[in-house]
């Protein structure tokens, strides 16, 4: 990743406290982090770190309690800014919707023309393999599939910021390894910048440019780990002596910390 | 001999599972007619005899009339409660603090029996048509609410979260994600609410009324005209059976887009 790119993402001092009827549960930070245009930027963590909580502040799903986000120089308001595009872990596919008007969804309520959406729906169709199912409904497809409609959903709005909150959690060893060359591809072709929240350590060591860990709740940035791998690369980077290096770096990190996640009080 | 017999086994099986729904219709017939055998011409008609007889009253123009009624109280009695049903399960659903508030009392109010009502509705509306729409209408409209409610709430919060992230606004995402996904279960509501709202509109024209089918029935039963119960009972059942029929396809068409007759 080149360190001259300019600041894509922002983040300082972010913190998320959520207040219920049972009291204050402190999720989330202080986090300052900066994320570079066109890099490919990973965040591990143990379970229940609040992960998907800094994802979802990234996104403006949800304020943070302190801090401020900027994206591309603007801070991000209560809405989802223009340019980001956000993949849950979740099936998020609409039923009552084929895969075409599923993946055009938010691009129809954009002011853009016909053939325009056309043409980027067969784009994205082509990209995750999914011509063959253009018309097809969610309940006739595998997860691994619904996925990439999602992912294509998310594509054909040509993000320049794409949030994905482990979106091959919900699926096999081998998928997700297929999936994750896809991602590469597709952040390659794109040039967005891609921020991925996993608990996979693999996952994120094969992905990314460069992986976050993050510690047990309240979730903080333990370290920021380069990987160094080139742009044009793939899932075969698994047998790289390098990538064992990095993955026993992350578990390194990330042992104690998910030990502590483990324990009952913190639960 | 064994042979044939297994594969005429065989074909009826499979005659049998082509067409269940027939198959039911000609077995309940069956039942009937063996019922009547069993109680004999002082309780029941067997079944020809009812078909006969129904065909008959239907080329009278009296017993159209009492159709007519009943007709009118019970479309009138169903938008009703669809229409009043479907805001307040939407009012509900769509604001939390609120549902939380009133649930327990819709439940409370589906629990309580209607007839207990009917006094009041009479002493409210006095006996005629609007009686009859006001006794249909309160057994529907509930249902059809709490439907809406639980359909509302059912909806995965992740469709909301996909909705926020492509920049919907509140009004569209209501139009656009919350109606779509809840439809299916909305629509079951609408069925039970159709059932219910016949059987209280025919229940309100039996106790507080000079036409419709209800009264017609009530008549025969003083009367002890068992053609006259049978044939009114037949249509009934005929008319409901269809319907139900008919909304229950098309629910199922709804629960799975992918049906042949939407997919292209």
């Amino acid at each position: 990743m080149d360190p001259q790119s300019p600041i894509h993402v922002s983040l300082r001092g972010v913190t998320k406290v959520f207040v219920s009827g049972l009291g204050r549960t402190h999720a989330l930070g202080p986090i300052d982090i900066d994320l570079r245009r066109g890099e490919f930027f990973a965040v591990v963590g143990p379970s229940g770190c609040g992960k998907s909580t800094l994802l979802d502040v990234i996104a403006a799903l949800t304020p943070p309690s302190q801090g401020a986000v900027t994206f591309e120089g603007r801070p991000i308001g209560n809405t989802v800014p223009d340019g980001v595009g956000v993949v849950f872990q979740e099936n998020a596919c609409f039923p009552w919707l084929n895969v075409a008007d599923n993946i055009t969804f938010g691009l129809r309520r954009q002011p853009v023309d016909k053939t325009e959406i056309e043409q980027r729906l067969q784009y994205a169709l082509q990209l995750m393999g999914l011509q063959d199912f253009a018309h097809a409904f969610p309940s006739q497809l595998s997860g691994g599939m619904r996925q990439r409609v999602c992912i294509a959903r998310t594509l054909v709005m040509q993000p320049r910021l794409i949030l994905l909150d482990e979106p091959f959690g919900a699926l096999d060893q081998q998928t997700r390894l297929l999936m994750g060359d896809e991602l590469l591809r597709i952040w390659r072709a794109t040039g967005a910048t891609v921020l991925l929240i996993t608990h996979a350590l693999d996952e994120a060591a094969m992905l990314a440019d460069r992986v976050a860990v993050m510690s047990a709740r309240p979730g903080r940035i333990l370290e920021v780990i380069e990987t160094g791998w080139p742009r044009e690369r793939d899932s075969q980077i698994v047998s790289v002596p390098e990538f064992g290096a990095i993955t026993a770096r992350l578990w390194t990190l990330l042992r104690a910390q998910s030990m502590q996640a483990l324990r009952p009080e913190a639960v | 001999m064994a042979l044939a017999s297994a594969a005429g086994a065989r074909m009826m099986r499979r005659t049998i599972y082509a067409h269940p729904s027939l198959f039911l219709v000609i077995g309940l017939l069956c039942l009937w007619q063996i019922a009547f055998w069993l109680v004999g011409r002082d309780a029941l008609l067997p079944p020809l005899e009812t078909i006969l007889y129904l065909a008959g009253l239907l080329q009278t123009a009296r017993f159209w009339g009492h159709i007519a009624e009943t007709g009118t109280a019970f479309v009138i009695a169903l938008a009703i409660s669809v229409v009043a049903g479907l805001a307040i399960g939407l009012a509900l659903g769509l604001n939390r603090m609120a549902a939380e508030v009133f649930e327990p009392f819709l439940l409370a109010g589906n629990s309580v029996p209607k007839i207990a009502l009917y006094p009041i509705v009479l002493l409210i509306f006095g006996i005629g048509m609007p009686a009859k729409i006001a006794f249909g209408a309160i057994h529907g409209v509930v249902p059809v609410a709490i439907f809406t409610l639980t359909a509302c709430s059912n909806v995965p919060p992740i469709l909301f979260r996909a909705a926020a992230a492509m920049r919907l606004t509140r009004w569209d995402t209501i139009r656009s994600v919350l109606l779509p996904a809840a439809l299916p279960d909305i629509f079951s509501g609408i069925r039970i609410g159709f059932s219910l709202t016949l059987i209280g509109t025919i229940l309100g024209e039996m106790f507080g009324s000079q036409r419709g089918l209800g009264y017609l029935l009530m008549t025969a039963i003083g009367l002890q005209n068992i053609q006259v119960i049978m044939s009114v009972t037949l249509l009934l059942v005929l008319v409901a059976a269809t319907v139900n029929t008919l909304l229950l396809a098309q629910d199922r068409r709804l629960r799975n887009p992918a049906t042949p007759s939407q997919a292209p």
